[in-house]
């Protein structure tokens, strides 16, 4: 790269970082109101077809054969983040089949039933990790040994681990739900919090 | 250095100038590719193709996880299995199916190689943009 090009493109970048930081000059949703709702809030837009989801090249010639995720889920049960399906769901209603063996259709998934709780710290709700919905779609080498040690106690998770893109964040956040829905994951409701920062568990022990 | 960023020299001022019209006349609309969407960019900047965009949610209506990340050895991170035609053309990963009978065949170059020159392998986890604009690109290997 040139001098003169990294000075321009410096300058650039100059431009571009006042532009972003002055509310003035760009019109953004919440420029006329102060007070609007959703002020840090990009503006997003979700199951956008191929051509115009701003990674696909709009350009390239067979682009607008590709199907549009909108028109693939709208018979899918829905949810608030991620693809917008609730993708357990539809594999437990059968709205989707996915097959489990490319040499075998007739193959099924062994779901595995078997809940495992993972206590958490102060009043947030303990993780029950099922196995049967993880099982209906992966092999257990899909996570054993790699990811989750097959052992009690063995594995600390935290949220932080799993922003990284560790742990249950090797899948969750990137390709299932991401981790803006707490519930699905943190079920359990802890039936009396106390002031040392470990509630009363209902789980089972 | 003719790439910075994974980018090439006009293209980040064609970015940048894009940037800045957008922030002028309008309400800037940050791209939103559909969540878990891969993008995998071993080889074909280099030789001068459009990257792969895999879409995620197609194959997982069909397909359990377990038959590409079991079976076919998908490593699970983008950019991960340095993919190349020469394996799909053997009938390994992608090619286990994209082979004219289950899936197009590999004759349909740009149905795969659809995305925008210059990004590097990564998955879409439709986060922010500027949370993630900063991270640097992968070094080329």
């Amino acid at each position: 790269m040139k001098p003169t090009s990294i000075t321009l493109s410096f300058f650039a970048v100059l431009a571009a970082a006042i532009l972003l930081a002055s509310p003035g000059w760009c019109a953004q949703p919440g420029a006329s109101n102060p007070n609007a709702f959703n002020r840090l809030l990009k503006p997003t837009k979700y199951n956008l077809p191929p051509a115009e989801d701003g990674y696909h090249d709009p350009a390239a010639e067979d682009v607008r054969e590709l199907q549009a995720p909108a028109q693939a889920f709208q018979n899918l049960p829905k949810s608030a983040s991620g693809n917008k399906v609730d993708w357990v769901k539809a594999v437990d209603e059968k709205k989707v089949t996915p097959v489990w063996d490319r040499g075998d259709p007739a193959a099924q998934a062994m779901p595995m039933d078997l809940d495992i709780v993972f206590e958490v710290k102060g009043s947030t709700p303990d993780v029950v990790y099922p196995h049967r919905q993880h099982t209906l779609i992966l092999d257990c080498t899909s996570c054993h040994p790699d990811i989750f040690v097959p052992q009690k106690g063995a594995n600390q998770i935290s949220m932080a681990q799993i922003m990284a893109g560790q742990k249950c964040g090797v899948c969750h956040g990137s390709v299932a739900f991401p981790i803006e829905e707490c519930r699905r994951c943190h079920t359990n409701k802890k039936t009396v919090a106390s002031k040392k920062g470990s509630a009363a568990r209902s789980s089972k022990p | 250095m003719s790439q910075f960023f994974g980018i090439t020299i006009p293209q980040k001022f064609a970015l940048a100038g894009m940037l800045f019209l957008a922030m002028m006349f309008g309400r800037v609309e940050f791209a939103a590719a559909e969540f878990g969407d891969i993008v995998i960019n071993n080889y074909s900047d280099g030789v001068g193709m459009r990257p792969v965009i895999f879409p995620h949610w197609f194959h997982r209506v069909r397909f359990a996880c377990k038959v590409c990340h079991t079976d076919l050895g998908f490593a699970m991170k983008a950019g991960g299995n340095q993919l190349d035609m020469a394996k799909i053309l053997e009938g390994q990963f992608c090619g286990a199916c994209h082979d004219g009978t289950t899936a197009w065949a590999t004759d349909r170059c740009a149905l795969c190689h659809s995305g925008q020159a210059g990004m590097p392998s990564q998955v879409n986890k439709n986060k922010d943009p500027k949370l993630t604009a900063a991270a640097p690109a992968p070094a080329k290997k």
